[in-house]
């Protein structure tokens, strides 16, 4: 360790903070983050909003602008009915992946929870959203933002043509959509910020050519702004059917019988935003981890130094605890696997590994045990993994035990759960593949194929099912989908279950 | 770099417009609700904020998902094993039992029947007063200083700079500069870049140095051009214009009546009280220019101020006709026939000393009706009562003898209420908005 002189006065002592101190305290933890533990980030960009506006942010997704729609509205009247009643409090941050990176800190924080937050998302999140894989090949971070300034004003304008009830009612089947409306393994045909920042330019060209002719005076119409001037159709006529297509939105809106142009664009909107939340939702553990952990280096060494008091200290390390706190199964607080405790134990288990490793790390973790260099485990972790395959390669039996995790088999017909596994020797790996499992999210989300589209006849539109392991669709809620389907493709849809032994039953 | 941006005084309340959209979306669904929890509030309690349940009916948000409980098998870890070795069962909790601990948690709840937040004041009381009216307002005269409201009135050249339409103005100037060829800041650029690269030119020959010189000029005049042309004139600025224009009004009075002698139980004055705190609202919310006037009496009649009406206690005989009396007379005083619409409402248990019906029936007829919209009278019977007074025919004598009056008038409406339940059907009965209006 590198030995470096303690400063001689802390850099705060006040429990309240201002922009200053903020300001001194993020010089502080910059200078540790990027020097010695070489971070690399995106330049951040750091907002002190209320709680009210924390609120707001909740309501749409996390970020900072978004189209209308009710059911943000509805997110937002339960989120506000918790926290007025006191049942949740408000996240200390919200962290947005774009460039500058956008961290969001609420005005109540302390101090000491800014420089956590700092720590925390401008650093920790930062980097991980720079640097991982998943967010570097299919997240497009210079240009969400104003990709989403693009989408509010497309469908605000839309509304305004269209109809208010017929942009929700558009939303409504394309949000229920969602989930299915991902590239899970071949990326989009094309990087949509581009087609949106070529549309605008040449709609900008059109405009710059028609306002100079000032003599003529052009009606103002009410035009979506960033729609081609004409109906621009996708390249070339209707485009090849690839069958099957897993991303029902994207063939929706390619070869939908039913749909005019500006509905085919609202789809559009909600798959890119799918896709770009996609990689959120593989790497929470990951993510939380990155951040905790460093958050809780980057404290520490702040502490070390004598840049933060004993007493701020002491408040970090509460917050810090309850953050990364894991209830047992039957606690009544138990909510799953916390994602910061997995994330944050893993992570500092591997600092353990490398630095103070034990036999058995060393028969399971010999590429690294001992190796003394955890940044470079660390990083090149959260460049390349996600959480399933991060915890399929890291998850220690030392972390087994502390955790005390048990692997359970549940088959539906079954009156009980069987213990599969636990933690011991023959039960490591068990559980180990069983949790990475849980984290695969081809495998929590049902896969959902088009296998057939009739064109010519009746345009039946033929959904598959795949099961994993007999897990059938949800039964209500997939004919509730079944509808939204219906309407966007405007004739009828079919979706069958198909069983692993192939077994086929229809359901309408 | 790192920018701090102080955001809190942004405008906040940005997801109120979602929050409308969801509201509008659910309505069927929360205005049951909201009924359902005004009934059992308090009387202060009406109209203030509070939690509403309602279920998901409307505003589902449904999404494929898998139910492992339907069939097939999966595996999942916990943490915290105390006693379990490999083989042991766990008996899997009945489905809807806390959640179905150890499953992972469903995102969001989805399928849950119900769901829950709160709502202002002025959310429930819109939803609550939704197609209610004054049934028969009609147009009083305009002499009484009429209300006036700014309306746009397009676009003129002189203004406070507050109304600046800059849309308007930067096209102006647009054109004009056009118009009058302003050098733009490119054409500038331009020529400095062409006047650099000559004079960075080795050697400087008398081609290149009369090249210079013509350039200078040129540039010369255009920066005079660009001194003469502003790049906004006052020429071009327009402000957005606004007039004043009267809007007529419609002034109206309410009088609310109320009985608070001795044969009104508690329960009764506090039925009668939720009644008229609604009406208070109602009118307070809808009709900004609605004058209210409270009368109370037992066997004499005050007229009385807001808070005593809801508020104080008072007890006594019973004479109803002295209300009436005391309406007349408030009205003589101060409400005009020509400028005012006058409605009543009157809520009694139906009791009153015996030959004052009549009497009550005989001024009605004679001196209000005539000067009345509309009169709604509510008769508040115990529970026991309204089955026996089961149908409208029967009942206690102020309500026999007001039957005639229904009969004659048809601006005038009779209804009975005996639980809490009751007030805001009939509240809505009588002020329901008409279907020729």
């Amino acid at each position: 360790m590198v030995t470096r002189p303690i400063a001689e006065k802390p850099l705060f002592t006040e429990s309240g903070w201002d922009f200053a101190g903020l300001d001194c305290i993020y010089r502080a933890i910059e200078e540790i983050a990027l020097n010695e533990l070489k971070l690399d980030v995106y330049p951040n960009q750091i907002e002190v909003i209320s709680s009210e506006q924390m609120l707001d942010a909740y309501s749409s997704l996390a970020m900072p602008l978004m189209y209308n729609h009710w059911s943000f509205g509805k997110l937002f009247a339960r989120e506000e009915t918790l926290y007025r009643g006191g049942y949740q409090g408000l996240a200390y941050e919200i962290v947005i992946n774009s460039n500058p990176c956008i961290s969001y800190l609420l005005e109540e924080n302390t101090m000491t929870m800014q420089a956590l937050v700092i720590a925390h998302a401008a650093f920790g999140h930062n980097h991980f959203f720079k640097n991982n894989y998943l967010f570097q090949q299919w997240t497009n971070a210079e240009g969400i933002l104003e990709y989403l300034s693009f989408a509010k004003r497309y469908i605000a304008a839309c509304e305004e043509k269209h109809g208010r009830e017929d942009v929700e009612a558009i939303l409504d089947s394309a949000h229920a959509l969602m989930n299915e409306g991902v590239f899970r393994y071949r990326r989009p045909p094309k990087p949509s910020k581009e087609r949106v920042l070529e549309k605008r330019r040449r709609r900008m060209q059109y405009e710059e050519e028609s306002r100079n002719e000032l003599w003529r005076t052009l009606p103002a119409g009410v035009e979506p702004p960033g729609a081609p001037p004409t109906t621009e159709i996708e390249e070339g006529a209707p485009a090849e059917m690839k069958l099957p297509e897993e991303n029902l939105l994207y063939f929706l809106e390619k070869h939908s019988p039913a749909l005019r142009p500006w509905q085919r664009e609202v789809l559009r909107i909600v798959r890119n935003l799918a896709q770009y939340f996609y990689p959120q939702k593989q790497t929470k553990v990951m993510n939380e981890g990155c951040a905790t952990f460093v958050h809780y280096t980057l404290m520490n060494a702040l502490y070390d130094r004598g840049l933060i008091t004993e007493s701020s200290m002491l408040e970090f390390l509460h917050s810090h605890t309850s953050v990364v706190f894991q209830p047992e199964f039957d606690d009544r607080r138990f909510n799953g696997i916390n994602p910061y405790a997995l994330g944050y134990g893993m992570m500092a288990d591997i600092k353990r590994i490398c630095e103070q490793p034990t036999e058995e790390d060393r028969d399971w973790f010999p590429q690294f045990a001992g190796s003394g260099d955890t940044m470079a485990v660390l990083k090149d972790a959260w460049a390349n993994y996600r959480d399933e395959s991060f915890i399929e390669q890291f998850l220690s039996p030392k972390l087994m035990r502390d955790f005390r995790m048990f692997a359970l088999h549940d088959e539906a017909d079954e009156a009980a759960y069987k213990v599969s596994a636990i933690h011991n020797e023959q039960g490591y790996k068990r559980v180990r593949a069983a949790l990475a499992r849980q984290y695969d999210v081809g495998a929590s989300d049902p896969n959902i194929q088009v296998a057939a589209a009739n064109l010519t006849s009746d345009r039946k539109l033929l959904l598959e099912h795949r099961m994993h392991r007999g897990i059938p669709l949800h039964e209500q809620t997939r004919d509730l989908v079944c509808g939204h389907i219906e309407r966007l493709w405007g004739h009828e849809v079919v979706l069958a279950e198909i069983a692993d032994e192939d077994q086929v039953s229809q359901a309408e | 770099m790192t920018h701090f941006i102080d955001r809190r005084l942004n405008p906040k309340g940005k997801s109120l417009g979602n929050r409308q959209r969801f509201l509008r979306r659910a309505r069927a669904q929360i205005r049951e609700a909201v009924q359902k929890s005004l009934k059992d509030a308090a009387v202060a309690d009406i109209g203030k904020e509070r939690k509403i349940k309602i279920s998901t009916k409307g505003t589902k948000e449904p999404r494929f998902r898998l139910d492992p409980r339907a069939g097939g098998e999966h595996d999942f870890v916990l943490p915290g094993n105390k006693e379990f070795m490999p083989g042991d069962e766990i008996k899997k909790p009945r489905s809807g039992e806390d959640g179905g601990r150890g499953k992972q948690a469903s995102d969001s709840g989805e399928g849950d029947d119900d769901f829950e937040f709160t709502m202002t004041q002025d959310e429930i009381l819109d939803i609550f007063f939704e197609d209610l009216e004054l049934p028969n307002l009609v147009r009083t005269t305009l002499k009484e200083t009429p209300t006036k409201a700014w309306r746009r009135a397009g676009i003129t050249t002189a203004g406070s700079p507050t109304q600046i339409n800059l849309v308007r103005t930067m096209r102006n100037a647009f054109g004009r500069r056009i118009a009058l060829r302003r050098p733009r800041p490119q054409d500038m650029l331009e020529l400095e870049a062409q006047l650099a690269a000559l004079e960075m030119e080795e050697p400087q020959t008398d081609d290149t140095r009369g090249q210079i010189s013509a350039l200078k000029d040129v540039i010369a005049k255009a920066e005079a051009r660009r001194k003469w042309i502003a790049f906004v004139d006052p020429l071009d600025v327009r402000f957005n214009s606004f007039t004043e224009q009267p809007v007529p009004t419609s002034q109206a009075v309410m009088f609310c009546l109320m009985d608070v002698s001795g044969s009104m139980g508690e329960r009764e004055k506090d039925l009668a009280k939720r009644f008229y705190m609604l009406l208070h609202m109602f009118l307070r919310r809808r009709y900004e220019k609605v004058d209210i006037v409270f009368i109370r009496h037992t066997h004499d009649a005050q007229e009385v101020d807001e808070q005593e009406f809801f508020y104080s206690r008072q007890s006594g005989g019973t004479i109803v006709s002295t209300a009436l009396d005391k309406m007349l007379e408030i009205q003589k005083e101060r409400y005009a026939t020509a400028d005012w619409n006058i409605y009543a409402a009157q809520a009694s248990d139906g009791y009153t000393q015996s030959g004052d019906a009549r009497h009550c029936v005989e001024m009605l007829n004679a001196d209000i009706m005539p000067l009345c919209q509309y009169y709604a009278y509510i008769e508040i019977l115990d529970e026991r009562e309204m089955e026996v007074f089961a149908s409208e025919d029967s009942g206690a004598e102020l309500w026999r003898a007001y039957r005639t009056v229904a009969e004659l008038w048809q601006n005038f409406a009779t209804k009975r209420i005996s639980k809490p339940a009751d007030i805001f059907p009939v509240f809505r009965e009588l002020f329901k908005k008409s279907e020729t209006a």
